[in-house]
């Protein structure tokens, strides 16, 4: 089979005679439902070789549309997806990314707390150490959240998708020695000795590639996080009350300093998915809607007039960050997710 | 603030010079035991048997490392949050142990025993654990082998810095210090 890869790509007139092809394969169809349409009796009542020839005849064009529908798509084979989600749990444990870094280092020359600056500092060291050694700069390696921005324009070989991810948590979290942090049922607490199961996200995005995020989540922070249904009159004020007390309650517990993802808006499910996209986001950078934007600045602003401090040993750098993410609601009802990231903030985004 | 050099059993008197916000520097022995480790430890007692090494006098590291790649005597390895063990950590200084080390504030009955008991609550740096790592010379598994990642280890440190968060006469490092940088 055809398959448009780096290396036949450049066979344009080939790509586009198919393009012609699929063109007219969907014309031909659309006749011959027409004609089913008008010919209703005939197909209905008109026994043996007539209908036999036609229902024979719109399969086989269907499964040429559907092979050259494939003429168009990449393959991307399972081996491939459980490398990629292996490789990046160890390197999301191992190397802090450079925004969270950075983010430490400006905390460090702000911190009015002397308490507070020398944890900083020995922060920034223990995750030079770690970079420079291959090893984890926290011992909670957590419990792996992987998004999968999946083109539509990929079909994937060689079996399950899912089987493929959570077989590349499994590859990684043994050959990167990260430690095995789950249970398999939640009542009855027995560790699955790999870390299995991850949970995963999916998305449809255009285009023929799949994007990775490896997020491996600590429990002290993931734990602290929580979600409300606020009136819709309580509005911004109600908002922020929310997530400072959240903030609050979690103090020293979820490793100060955080970095603070809001959802607001969407249903039960929807906000908590947009607050922990929220913690993806980089160290820096605003929503782009003005009054969301300013709406983060006032939060940080809140959140580190707490006096929480790193570690919760007090100072006046809790939060490294604060982003949030909207998204549409009820007439009736204001969402509030908050989803506390710790300062071992991994993530990690591969491209395949 | 130059650090103060301790090295475990604690007497007494050791825990009552103490203070909250004092830095310190561990050398020898402490033993690892978490959430699991405590439970049995405490079923032990409850069923009035001892425990299977005597921990009179000594430190509890609350913590779980990542596993040591060849050649390493230890994976990366910080505390775990401490809260979680405020049910275990009052009957474990009423039976003799002298300190314990975590992350993050206590609840009200774990300060009260500091002070019942002359122990310590001290904590090291959560999420600081390829530093501390580094810090642990040896570390063997010492009791409830079928616990797994959850056994007690025994861990022999150098240097292996923590602070003092709750002392023995009531001092709360983490009210102290939050107040101070607080603004209304
Ligand atoms: S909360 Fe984060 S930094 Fe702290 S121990 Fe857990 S994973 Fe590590």
């Amino acid at each position: 089979m055809l398959t448009k890869s780096h290396d036949n790509i450049k066979v344009d007139h080939k790509i586009e005679s198919c393009e012609t092809f699929k063109h007219s394969c969907e014309r031909l169809i659309k006749k011959i439902e027409s004609y089913i349409l008008n010919n209703n009796n005939v197909v209905k009542h008109k026994q043996g070789q007539f209908e036999t020839f036609f229902n024979d005849f719109i399969t086989v064009v269907s499964i040429s549309h559907r092979k050259v529908d494939l003429l168009f798509m990449r393959n991307i084979h399972v081996d491939k997806i459980t490398e990629t989600v292996a490789i990046s749990c160890w390197e999301a444990c191992y190397y802090l990314p450079e925004d969270i870094l950075n983010g430490f280092q400006e905390a460090a020359k702000t911190e009015e707390s002397p308490l507070g600056k020398s944890i900083l500092n020995q922060l920034i060291e223990n995750a030079e150490l770690a970079a420079v050694e291959n090893r984890p700069y926290c011992h909670d390696t957590g419990l792996t959240v992987v998004f999968a921005e999946v083109g539509q324009d990929v079909h994937i070989e060689g079996g399950d998708f899912y089987e493929a991810v959570q077989n590349g948590i499994r590859k990684g979290y043994k050959e990167g020695y990260l430690r095995n942090s789950i249970v398999g049922d939640p009542l009855l607490r027995k560790n699955t000795n790999d870390n299995t199961p991850g949970v995963v996200h999916t998305k449809l995005v255009p285009g023929d590639k799949i994007k990775f995020t490896v997020l491996p989540k600590g429990g002290g922070s993931e734990n602290m996080s929580a979600m409300k249904f606020l009136l819709p009159g309580e509005g911004v004020e109600g908002v922020k009350k929310f997530v400072i007390d959240t903030i609050e309650a979690a103090g020293g517990k979820a490793c100060p300093p955080i970095v603070v993802g809001v959802g607001i808006g969407g249903s039960f499910d929807k906000v908590t998915e947009i607050a922990k996209e929220a913690i993806l986001r980089e160290v820096g950078s605003h929503h782009d809607e003005p009054h969301i934007a300013e709406l983060e600045k006032e939060l940080l602003d809140d959140i580190n007039k707490t006096g929480i401090g790193p570690q919760g040993l007090g100072g006046s750098n809790t939060a490294l960050w604060v982003s949030i993410e909207t998204h549409g609601c009820h007439i009736t009802a204001l969402p509030v997710a908050v989803n506390i990231q710790c300062h071992a903030a991994r993530k990690k985004s591969v491209v395949i | 603030m130059t650090a103060i050099n301790i090295t475990p059993p604690l007497t007494k008197e050791d825990v009552m010079k103490l203070k909250a916000g004092d830095e310190i520097l561990l050398n020898g022995t402490i033993y690892v035991a978490r959430d699991a480790a405590h439970k049995r430890l405490l079923s032990n007692l409850d069923n009035g048997e001892d425990f299977p090494i005597d921990l009179k006098n000594e430190i509890i590291f609350y913590a779980g490392p990542t596993p040591p790649k060849p050649g390493q005597v230890i994976g990366s390895i910080a505390p775990t949050t401490a809260a979680r063990m405020d049910p275990y950590t009052p009957p474990m200084f009423e039976y003799g142990v002298k300190g314990v080390i975590g992350k993050g504030p206590r609840g009200e009955n774990v300060k009260e025993a500091c002070k019942e008991h002359s122990a310590i609550c001290f904590s090291a740096i959560g999420g600081l654990s390829a530093l501390l790592g580094e810090r642990v010379k040896s570390a063997e598994v010492i009791a409830y082998d079928d616990l797994g990642p959850e056994a007690i280890r025994k861990l022999e440190v150098e240097n292996f810095p923590v602070l003092v968060v709750y002392d023995a006469h009531g001092g709360d490092l983490y009210e102290q210090e939050i107040a101070k940088y607080k603004k209304a």
